[in-house]
C-alpha cells in the first residue's frame, strides 16, 4: 500500500508541473502526464483489484456487514469496468500498462498475501482498513491527476462518475471501520 | 304480470348498475387523486424531492446511474430494487415525512414529504 500511495502521490503532483510548464514556456520538458490509454488502464486496474479484494473477503469473512460491503464492491466495480471496457472499445483505445497501474497491482498482491494469513475479526478489520486506504488513494489520484489529465470528454465523464461512486465507497468503508471493532 | 316482471328486471338492473357505480366510486377517488411524481437517481444521488405529494400519490424512482441502487424507506413502507436503467414505484399511504436510503450505498439518502 505504501509504495502505491507514494507512486500515486507523485502522480498527483503532475498537474502542478504541467501548469508550471505552461506559465514558463522556456521550460520545454514535457510534464509527466499520463495519456488517456494509461489513465484508462489505471482506473480499470483499480476496479479489478478491488473486485479481487472483495472475492477474498467473501471467501474468508463471516461478518454479514463486511460481506454485504464486499458484494457491493464487486457489483459496483464490475459495472464501472464494464462501462470502461465499452468506452475504450468504442474509442478504439487500448489501455496501456504503466508504472502506476503496476504499483497498484503489486501493492494489492502484498495486501492479499498479508490478509490471507488473518482470520475472523482480525481479517475483517484489515480488509476494511485496506478498503478505506485503497479508495482514498484512488480518489486522490482521480481528483488530482486522472480526471484533470483525461483528454477525451467521455473518459473524463466516466472517471467523474467513478469518483462519485468511490467517494461513497470510502465513506461506507470508514463507517464500517468504526463498526467492525 | 309481464309489466311487473319487467319492472322487477329493471330494478335488478338498476341495483346492479348502482352497485357498479358504487364500486367505481370507491375505487375512483384514490385513482383520481393519485398524482404521479418522479425522482431521478444519477451520479450517486437521489434527485430533488417532489413537492406537493399527497396521500395516495405514486412516486416513481428512475435509475439513470450505471450502478444498481435501492430506494428503501426507513419505516419499511417500501424497498425498491433499481438496477441501472430501471424504474419502480410506491404509493404514499400515510401523511408525514418518509426518509429513505439506498441499501447498497448508505450515504445516499432522501426524504419524501407527504401531505394530506
Ligand atoms: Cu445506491
Amino acid at each position: 500500500m505504501f509504495k502505491c500511495l507514494f507512486v500515486v502521490g507523485a502522480l498527483a503532483s503532475a498537474p502542478l508541473s504541467a501548469a508550471q510548464a505552461q506559465s514558463h514556456p522556456q521550460a520545454s520538458a514535457p510534464a509527466a502526464q499520463p495519456s488517456d490509454p494509461q489513465i484508462a488502464h489505471i482506473a480499470y486496474t483499480a476496479g479489478q483489484l478491488d473486485i479481487e479484494a472483495a472475492d477474498q473477503a467473501l471467501a474468508k469473512s463471516t461478518n454479514a456487514e463486511v460481506r454485504a460491503f464486499a458484494e457491493t464492491m464487486k457489483r459496483d466495480h464490475a459495472a464501472v469496468n464494464e462501462q470502461a471496457m465499452a468506452l475504450v472499445k468504442k474509442l478504439n483505445v487500448t489501455p496501456e500498462a504503466n508504472a502506476t497501474s503496476t504499483a497498484l497491482t503489486e501493492a494489492a498482491a502484498r495486501e492479499r498475501e498479508r490478509l490471507s494469513g488473518l482470520s475472523g475479526m482480525a481479517f475483517d478489520r484489515a480488509y476494511i482498513d485496506n478498503e478505506v486506504a485503497f479508495h482514498r488513494t484512488v480518489n486522490e489520484a482521480l481528483r488530482g491527476t486522472l480526471i484533470p489529465g483525461a483528454r477525451n470528454a467521455e473518459l473524463k465523464a466516466l472517471l467523474e462518475r467513478g469518483l462519485a461512486l468511490f467517494q461513497e465507497h470510502q465513506a461506507h468503508a470508514e463507517q464500517l471501520a468504526r463498526h467492525v471493532r | 304480470m309481464s309489466v311487473d316482471q319487467g319492472k322487477g328486471e329493471r330494478s335488478r338492473r338498476e341495483v346492479l348498475a348502482s352497485a357498479a357505480i358504487l364500486t367505481l366510486a370507491a375505487a375512483w377517488p384514490a385513482r383520481a387523486a393519485g398524482r404521479r411524481h418522479v425522482v431521478v437517481i444519477d451520479k450517486m444521488a437521489f434527485g430533488a424531492p417532489p413537492s406537493g405529494v399527497k396521500v395516495g400519490d405514486t412516486i416513481t424512482w428512475t435509475n439513470r446511474d450505471i450502478v444498481r441502487h435501492t430506494a428503501t424507506a426507513r419505516n419499511g413502507a417500501f424497498d425498491l430494487d433499481l438496477p441501472p436503467g430501471a424504474s419502480a414505484s410506491a404509493v404514499m399511504g400515510r401523511a408525514g415525512a418518509v426518509p429513505y436510503y439506498c441499501r447498497y450505498h448508505p450515504a445516499m439518502r432522501g426524504e419524501i414529504s407527504v401531505g394530506v
